[in-house]
């Protein structure tokens, strides 16, 4: 095993590492924690916090990549070790090989045969035409009137293995937390739910397809579940990419005022003024050009795929920094008229102390609110791009891509719905749990919205 | 000042208030308990207290105007006979504006900015009466003039945002005669003017009460205000009635310690500190700043506002100098001048015979040890973020005080103590301080560095009048302790006796009356000085 | 006001240059004309002739900023940068890498944009402020949280499905309308009823969300209180005072908008298969057509321009308070 770090994944570790740190330095400000004390503490704060997690999670072992070893051909004793050409994540290996079962074309969720009609042999070898079962569905089964009982029996195994698990991994938290005076016990209903589910899924995806097949006869809900490491990757990286440029030329813009202001402003008035949508479809396609007409920069069909995706989600933060750039200034100009920082001034208190200990921790909130509500935003611009053809590589698990690949199969007759919906559920999970979660943070720590509260 | 009081019978009682509770809609704490009081006809009842005693509450709850949170949980308002509490929703709708009327504490944001406020007034009228069309603007053109407003016709199309202070209290008070109400409900009515017009204005409800024969109810914290106004008076503090009198006896024998130290803070003109004569420290110069009016295509100043226009005057060491002024009068940008945190457009700034006006940040350095600050608002001038120890050591390190951490620490802990506060509060965070509390903080970190001249931008007027008392007895402790000097901005001339020994008056820029202490407060000289000094309320008769 | 909207005009010019220079260096410094020829002409046709050939062909075989070659003002204007950019500030787009003109084709294609558009915009708006009144007249009880979790649910809803799902349930199960379609002459409502039903569905989560919080920023204002100390009833203060105060953060908040209505939707457009400028940008992406695609982010630009001029103007016109200057 070779383990293969994408320029991707080493990002969003650095990222989690470093949220990781900004909320340890928040511990000790006892306001910024009085204030995320308020989001958890309500019922709906914990279950979309747990929701996300649930996606921050698989996106992150999504993201440890290897290649497996090959076995030796039998006999060869070579001394190199020759790898696999496709790129596998332990998130893969989790989900027991879901991936890897491959039909011909579409079939309907839990189906035994497929969607379409072949020329078959019958039992006699006479040519007919009908729907050929599939190949990793349903083969346990000795008679298909067993299917329903057989799924409904599994499902309950399923289940009670997924209880057993939800067990063992919540009861340390139990046992920790119980004496917490936030509401874990919501959380932890959520989690049960989600080991459920996932036990569900890789169990019952051993003998059925769940969400059926594509067209290219891949397992829908495989793809739905590696739509997830796509949309939580740009929804985080982008903004990442974003920040330092907006935080940096807003504070300056708000602190210095003058020349510096006006050069600001003309900045982002400008970028604005481009139409979002072809400024970042011209970025992506000259990139694309680029990657065209230089091929060798990248070993495996991953990795480039994977530059583009950092490429998309660089084009994305650098071009939509202006609407943050804009609040951080307005917010910066507030401040330095406030007496804390006049009284700074008035201590000689240099440029760049007032600015790191007076101005940067008061618009950490705008940055935070800014962080959470981009997030949905970017996740659901994903798949608009990926339809308009500049999202990322088709080679991705993506939402967008599947919708994209399935928007006309609508209108065939019977309706090949499945793939919308694995889209759409774990699409519409992701970014719902986000939306509210991004509400009770902006409440929490919006000084509008908590002023509004004292004076009630 | 004449009492016609005393010759008015006492009028029939228009509003009974008894036992009204008020508590908070989700924990159930009472933030007004019990408390009953009867409004009289052709008598001002004013409710006194500081802020969260529950003063206005009481007052939106009588309206039953208060917010969601709140809740009125026993008691009633009874109105010729009706008890409010028990009426409908629509039913209680008739009464606010016809029966019962209400004004509020700023009328620039209690008025809709959107709507002219010849219609605002208009609005009232059509809601219970029959008057349309011209008899009814004709109608609120009389309101307009019985309540001084020049030009009532011309100004009947005005917005909100085009009128002063004044008027807009004005209009707010024609709104609420409008419909010639019993009661009149004032929160706080003139906190938001300048004295002089704070006067006027407290003037106009009284002869509207004596010609209307309303029963008035008056919200407010400041006891010159009642000893104006009111006719009766009502202590109240944390939720309860602790003391309810006329008010001539209220003044001559209050019951309570808590009522007498309200009384206290009543400046007494009969005392004054004497003039030091000493070299000065800080001299001005015929000071000016300019802010540029920027017009035309390529937006250059035309002509500037001369925000502080040619003042001069001296500080000697030790001394208070009080510069009073209303709203702007360019009193703070002086102060903010004088810190060379504004641009100075001429004259010169002498600190010990040296001048500091436009200096380079560096070359302002050693100064800046010498000349402190304390600001209005003690919230806003605590970097939210910082402990208060970090707060009181930005000074010391920005300009290399103490540098080992121990002798910091030590140094923090002598001013917090210094100040009364316990060493335990290095540790704490603005936001579990008070107003007062904070502010003893800002004079601590002010303190911090040794400075020899502290200016002062209005430190007290953020707070209520008890603590008021306290920072200053405070600010003058310090001054004999240390002999630092003081310059003083201020709009409030009552606190002046106790604190200053120079005063000057400014107005629109100018300084238009300087001298001592007694000079100014017992034979001002110019005008608005005299202006100013009748507006202060005062004890004696 | 006549002297402020003259120097908001004025402002444009330095930003609209920065824009041009921005996209020209996208297009022709990042990526040269040989880059894009060899792209244009695909991996199997490249050879030097072949190249030269192209960028003759479309103009692209100029310097790119200063011609040493012409002699006097040609050595400017003889360059790439004039012909791709600086012509663009004459309305003169030039013609597109496949051969059409693209300012008529603009000139055709702005109308069946602006016909969808306008009314999706002007429906949404209305649709939007009835469903936020509704919902703040019952504010505080479970009906208005309830619907503040259902405008949440219908954000987060990908635009993609709102016109997926339209097109399933009402074109293909209902048969009420057709699916996708556009025919200038005759029932043109016909194929516009189904766009405008979504884009103002897909608006209302979003849109009445935000309009509720602007209703309720104005409930909490002081002279809400006042009104009903005069006695006036919660309709009145909901009608007369609070809606035309939200009124001016919701109107200033549109108006930017306005311009670019012509330049139609992206998504709707190609769904419904409408020959707007939403599609004609589409197809200019997919098929790489740069030329287009600059001129179109040349005309978004002064349209949004235009819409902040216009946005001022608003506020003076809505906010008494408000004074250019």
């Amino acid at each position: 095993m070779k383990p293969v770090i994408l320029w991707s994944d080493a990002l969003i570790y650095l990222l989690v590492i470093a949220l990781a740190c900004f909320f340890y330095q928040l511990r000790k400000d006892p306001q910024t924690r009085e204030r995320w004390a308020e989001v958890f503490s309500s019922r709906l704060g914990m279950v979309t916090f747990t929701v996300i997690a649930a996606y921050i999670a698989v996106a992150l072992l999504d993201s440890l990549h290897f290649r497996r070893a090959l076995d030796n051909p039998e006999g060869v004793a070579v001394e190199e070790v020759f790898y696999d050409n496709k790129v596998t994540s332990v998130f893969d290996l989790l989900t027991g090989g879901m991936g890897e079962r491959f039909e011909r074309t579409y079939s309907a969720p839990f189906a035994l045969i497929s969607f379409e009609k072949e020329n078959l042999k019958d039992a006699r070898g006479n040519d007919i035409r009908d729907y050929p079962p599939l190949r990793h569905a349903g083969q346990h089964l000795a008679d298909p009137s067993q299917h329903a009982a057989d799924i409904l029996g599994k499902t309950l195994t399923a289940l009670l293995w997924g209880l057993l698990l939800s067990a063992l991994l919540i009861g340390p938290q139990w046992l920790l937390l119980r004496r917490s005076r936030y509401p874990w016990h919501y959380s932890w209903m959520v989690q049960a739910m989600i080991f459920c589910g996932g036990v569900w899924m890789v169990s019952l995806s051993r003998y059925y397809h769940i969400l059926g097949t594509d067209l290219g006869g891949a397992d829908v809900l495989y793809q739905s579940l590696k739509g997830i490491r796509t949309g939580v990757l740009l929804g985080t990286l982008a903004t990442l990419i974003m920040l330092p440029i907006a935080v940096t030329l807003g504070v300056m813009a708000g602190y210095f005022k003058g020349w510096v202001d006006d050069v600001v402003q003309y900045l982002y008035t400008t970028l604005s003024s481009i139409p979002g949508i072809l400024l970042i479809a011209a970025s992506v396609l000259l990139f694309q050009v680029y990657i065209d007409l230089n091929p060798d920069f990248f070993a495996v069909g991953m990795e480039k795929a994977d530059a583009k995706f950092i490429a998309l989600c660089f084009i994305l933060g650098v071009t939509s920094w202006s609407t943050l750039c804009r609040l951080i200034r307005a917010e910066t100009l507030k401040i330095s008229q406030l007496g804390y920082v006049q009284a700074a001034h008035a201590f000689g208190v240099s440029h760049t102390r007032i600015l790191a200990r007076h101005v940067l921790p008061n618009v950490v909130h705008i940055i935070l609110i800014t962080f959470v509500l981009d997030f949905s935003a970017l996740v659901l611009a994903e798949a608009v791009l990926s339809y308009i053809g500049v999202g990322v590589d088709p080679s991705m698990g993506s939402w967008g891509n599947m919708i994209n690949g399935a928007r006309s199969e609508l209108s065939r007759e019977p309706t090949i719905w499945w793939t919308l919906t694995g889209a759409f559920f774990f699409m519409f999970a992701l970014v719902l749990a986000a939306n509210l979660f991004s509400d009770l943070v902006r409440d929490a720590f919006d000084p509008r919205t908590s002023l509004r509260r004292v004076e009630a | 000042m004449s009492n016609p009081r005393q010759q008015q019978a006492a009028g029939s009682v228009c509003m009974r208030v008894s036992d009204l509770t008020v508590v908070l809609a989700d924990s159930g704490e009472a933030i007004v308990k019990g408390i009953s009081f009867e409004l009289k006809a052709g008598r001002i009842f004013a409710l006194v207290g500081e802020s969260g005693s529950g003063k206005s509450v009481t007052s939106l709850a009588a309206m039953r105007l208060l917010p969601d949170a709140l809740k009125i949980s026993a008691g009633s308002v009874d109105v010729e006979g009706t008890d409010l509490f028990a009426l409908s929703e629509a039913r209680m709708q008739e009464i606010r504006g016809r029966k019962v009327a209400m004004i509020f504490q700023n009328a620039m944001s209690a008025l809709n900015p959107v709507q002219t406020v010849g219609a605002q007034v208009a609005e009232t009228l059509k809601l219970h009466t029959a008057l349309r069309g011209n008899a009814l603007r004709q109608r609120v053109v009389t309101l307009f003039t019985e309540v001084g407003i020049p030009d009532p016709e011309q100004r009947f199309g005005f917005f909100p945002h085009q009128l002063s202070g004044g008027q807009q209290q004005r209009v707010m008070i024609a709104m609420a005669l409008a419909c010639e109400p019993d009661v009149l409900i004032a929160d706080e009515p003139t906190t938001a003017l300048d004295v002089t017009i704070q006067l006027q204005v407290l003037n106009l409800i009284r002869e509207l009460t004596r010609s209307r024969q309303l029963a008035v109810l008056l919200i407010t914290h400041d006891m010159g205000v009642v000893r104006n106004t009111a006719d009766e008076v009502a202590v109240m503090y944390r939720g309860e009635l602790i003391e309810q009198a006329s008010v001539d006896a209220f003044f001559h024998n209050p019951q309570q310690a808590y009522s007498r130290k309200l009384i206290d803070s009543l400046p007494d003109l009969g005392h004054f500190r004497a003039s030091a004569v000493e070299e000065p420290l800080l001299e001005l110069r015929d000071v000016q700043v300019h802010f540029p009016i920027r017009k035309g295509l390529l937006q250059r100043a035309v002509d500037y506002t001369r925000a502080v226009d040619g003042v001069s005057l001296a500080i000697g060491r030790g001394e208070t100098f009080a510069l009073v002024g209303e709203s702007g009068s360019g009193k703070s940008t002086l102060g903010r001048a004088i810190l060379n945190l504004e641009d100075i457009a001429g004259g010169e700034v002498l600190f010990r015979g040296e001048p500091i006006q436009g200096i380079g940040r560096s070359a302002m350095l050693p100064y800046r040890k010498q000349i402190q600050v304390i600001f209005q608002n003690p919230f806003s001038s605590m970097n939210p973020r910082m402990t208060v120890g970090d707060i009181i050591a930005e000074g010391m390190i920005s300009l290399g005080l103490a540098l080992s951490e121990e002798a910091r620490n030590a140094r923090i802990h002598e001013l917090l103590e210094r100040v009364q506060l316990g060493t335990e509060h290095a540790r704490r965070y603005p936001h579990e301080f008070s107003g007062g509390q904070l502010q003893r903080v800002a004079i601590a970190r002010a303190l911090a560095v040794n400075p020899e001249l502290i200016i002062c931008d209005e430190p007290t007027s953020a707070l209520d009048v008890s603590i008021r008392a306290e920072v200053l007895e405070l600010l003058a402790e310090l001054q004999r302790e240390f002999g630092v000097s003081y310059l003083f901005i201020t709009h409030d001339l009552s606190i002046v006796p106790t604190l200053a020994h120079k005063v000057g008056v400014m107005q629109l820029g100018k300084l238009v009356e300087q001298g001592s202490a007694e000079q100014i407060l017992t034979a001002p000289q110019h005008p608005y000085t005299q202006a100013l000094l009748a507006a202060v309320p005062r004890l004696e008769d | 006001m006549f002297a402020y909207i003259v120097r908001r005009l004025l402002y444009a010019i330095p930003i609209l240059i920065g824009v041009n220079l921005l996209t020209f260096t996208l297009f022709f410094v990042v990526n040269s004309p040989d880059d894009m020829a060899v792209s244009q002409l695909g991996d199997k046709y490249v050879t030097p002739e072949a190249i030269e050939n192209w960028k003759q062909k479309n103009g692209y075989d100029k310097p790119l900023f200063l011609n040493p070659d012409a002699a006097g003002a040609a050595r400017l204007t003889e360059t790439i940068f004039f012909d791709k950019s600086v012509r663009l500030f004459a309305f003169d787009f030039g013609r597109s890498e496949s051969g059409r003109d693209i300012t008529s084709d603009v000139a055709t294609r702005m109308w069946p944009s602006l016909a969808v558009a306008l009314p999706t915009f002007i429906v949404g708006i209305g649709v939007n402020i009835c469903v936020a009144l509704m919902v703040v007249m019952f504010h505080g009880t479970r009906l208005d949280r309830g619907a503040v979790f259902l405008f949440v649910a219908l954000m987060s809803i990908s635009y993609l499905f709102y016109i997926i799902g339209g097109q399933f349930l009402v074109a293909k199960t209902w048969r009420l309308v057709p699916i996708s379609g556009f025919h200038a002459e005759g029932q043109v409502w016909k194929f516009l009823i189904l766009p405008v039903l979504v884009g103002v569905v897909a608006g209302i989560g979003a849109g009445a969300r935000w309009y509720r919080t602007l209703f309720l920023e104005e409930a909490n204002q002081d002279y809400v209180r006042t009104a009903r100390a005069k006695g006036c009833s919660e309709l009145t203060i909901l009608f007369r005072h609070i809606l035309p105060n939200a009124l001016i953060p919701i109107l200033t908040g549109v108006v930017v908008l306005i311009p670019s209505l012509f330049m139609g939707s992206l998504l709707i457009e190609s769904f419904f298969g409408i020959p707007g400028l939403g599609s004609y940008m589409l197809d200019a992406i997919n098929s790489q057509d740069f030329a287009i695609v600059r001129s179109m982010v040349f005309i978004g630009s002064i349209l949004y321009i235009l819409g902040l001029i216009l946005t001022d103007i608003s506020y003076t016109w809505a906010d008494p308070r408000v004074r250019l200057s």
